[in-house]
């Protein structure tokens, strides 16, 4: 394994020793990672390597497993989200979630953005209205919208349904972002719209985004971390797991041997 | 290897089997359309004659041909209004309970599961004798439109709980997951989104619970509603007739003038329920648009 160390005072997110399992079957082994603030770290590896299950480490998605289970720590800014005094939800909203597939709710647009804040607790018709502009348009999505924002989610194209679930993400204003196969189900047009987003979206937010395709990685990405079976094989720089991979199977599965 | 002439013969019969195959399966739908048929036109020429708004406002009697279906019919809405009021919060809350609470594939959870297909098939007579001796006796209720609306309750609430879950199961995982990852908890997950998305397809579990509770007439008898009401219940607590009760009492009349009463009490029944599915649907359909 051959893990690149994060500059320790920038690190917002640490890994340490994550094991993870489903029932008896172990889904993560042994990993530990570093994740840089306002950096975009991507997750790539074949299906079934473990990235999915690991993103939805961080959010605690996988608690609604039954049979899930999960050993080491995964520190936010020093505090394990794992401990048994940190309630769940709290995580959910620093670390927000877009999921593979768009799955906006069959209510308005307005309502969808607006769903996150108000269950916080904003009541507020104002701030509400603020909040959802400011979320559509860190999402590049406003001026697409502005003028039917009261009509249903549903009705929008598969890459502003995406843009759509990504500004609702942004409206509980989390710390991260957790973006697991967000172009997956999107057309390349929509898929450059969403990279552009994510590319802009560092400046505010550390990202972390799950991927299948490589090249997605490179063009988006600062840190790269590849799992294979499990295992983090390697994590470092994007550039260089790109173009000097220290392991040999990260070589060959950049360069479509295997995958 | 199969020959031309064998392979000749062989698809033959094949397509012999599939002509009568054909024919059986057309034989039973018409029976059962020519059945339906036949008892609903028995019914209109027998009763529509007798039908009218007196027919409809007048209470019973001694008379055939002054008496009349209001109190049954008030008494059957009052029921059936009584009976959706305690069996849809019991029953959707119970599937909720199973399908977004429980580990689904417990043992506890599967055995539940089964129990309840079971209930649904329990003859309503032995739900009449649950009642009789656990609201009419025990807990004292007597004959009132309370312990009918209770007995039929529980007769309904397998196909609530049912037809709930399924339409509970139905929503899709991501909505949840969606509502889960914006900090919402269970019940909020819950409230906001699967029950407005499930809400079709429980109206429809109802919409079959309360169809199948207007017509049922064992579990009436057993708790001992009356056939003789001359007043409309004013109160939970009040005796009440129904109108199966009252076309089962018409019809077990010697006299002739009582069987076309009972008739015209079928066309009656048949149209309430008719009407009570048509409300249910119209419901259906436009929350159905809301969400799609």
């Amino acid at each position: 394994m051959k893990v690149a160390q994060v500059d320790k005072v920038n690190s917002i997110l640490n890994v340490q020793n994550v094991n993870a399992w489903y029932g008896t079957t172990q889904a993560l082994k042994d990993i530990s990672f570093d994740i840089e603030r306002y950096k975009v770290t991507a997750l790539i590896g074949p299906s079934g390597c473990g990235k999915s299950t690991l993103i939805r480490c961080f959010n605690r998605m996988n608690d609604f497993f039954p049979t899930f289970k999960l050993s080491g720590q995964i520190l936010l800014e020093g505090e394990d989200l794992y401990s048994p005094a940190i309630d769940p939800v709290e995580v959910r909203l620093r670390l927000g979630m877009v999921f593979q597939k768009q799955n906006p709710f069959p209510k308005s647009i307005y309502d969808n953005v607006a769903y996150g804040p108000k269950i916080s607790g904003v009541r507020n018709r104002l701030e509400l209205d603020t909040i959802v502009e400011e979320s559509l348009r860190k999402a590049a999505l406003w001026d697409e919208v502005k003028d039917k924002l009261k009509d249903n989610a549903y009705a929008l194209s598969g890459g502003q349904q995406q843009r759509l679930c990504i500004a609702r993400t942004l409206a509980i204003d989390p710390e991260v972002l957790l973006l697991d196969e967000p172009c997956s189900a999107l057309d390349p047009i929509a898929t450059g719209k969403i990279e552009e987003l994510i590319l802009g979206l560092k400046d505010n937010y550390t990202v972390l985004i799950v991927t299948h395709n490589m090249q997605q990685a490179a063009r988006v990405s600062d840190f790269t971390a590849l799992l294979y079976l499990g295992e983090l094989i390697e994590f470092g720089v994007t550039e260089k797991i790109f173009t000097k991979p220290e392991d040999s199977r990260t070589e060959a599965y950049i360069t479509g041997k295997f995958g | 290897m199969i020959s031309k002439t064998q392979l000749k013969t062989i698809l033959n019969r094949q397509k012999w089997n599939d002509r009568i195959f054909r024919v059986v399966a057309a034989i039973g739908v018409l029976i059962a359309l020519i059945t339906l048929g036949a008892l609903l036109i028995d019914a209109l020429i027998d009763g529509v004659p007798r039908l009218g708004w007196k027919f409809l406002t007048s209470f019973p009697s001694r008379k055939p041909a002054e008496a009349g279906i209001f109190s049954a019919l008030v008494g059957s809405v009052y029921l059936i209004i009584l009976t959706a009021l305690i069996g849809v919060p019991i029953g959707v809350g119970a599937a909720i309970y199973l399908e977004e609470y429980t580990n689904q594939s417990s043992r506890i959870s599967r055995i539940i599961e089964v129990n309840v297909a079971n209930l649904a098939g329990v003859p309503s007579i032995i739900y009449g004798l649950l009642g009789l001796g656990l609201f009419v006796r025990a807990m004292g209720l007597d004959r009132s439109l309370l312990a009918g609306a209770l007995t039929l309750a529980l007769l309904v609430l397998p196909i609530i709980i049912i037809s709930a879950r399924e339409a509970i199961r139905s929503v899709p995982s991501t909505i949840r997951e969606a509502a889960y990852a914006l900090g919402a908890s269970r019940w909020q997950t819950i409230s906001d989104h699967v029950l407005p998305m499930a809400f079709p397809g429980i109206l429809t579990g109802v919409i079959l619970a309360v169809s199948r509770a207007i017509g049922e007439t064992a579990p009436l008898i057993t708790i001992g509603a009356l056939t003789y009401i001359a007043f409309l219940p004013t109160d939970v607590g009040d005796p009440f007739t129904a109108l199966p009760i009252q076309i089962f009492n018409w019809v077990s009349r010697p006299q002739k003038g009582f069987h076309i009463n009972a008739a015209a009490g079928i066309v009656v029944l048949l149209a309430v329920t008719l009407l009570l599915n048509a409300l249910a649907i119209f419901l259906r359909n436009r929350y159905q648009k809301q969400y799609s």
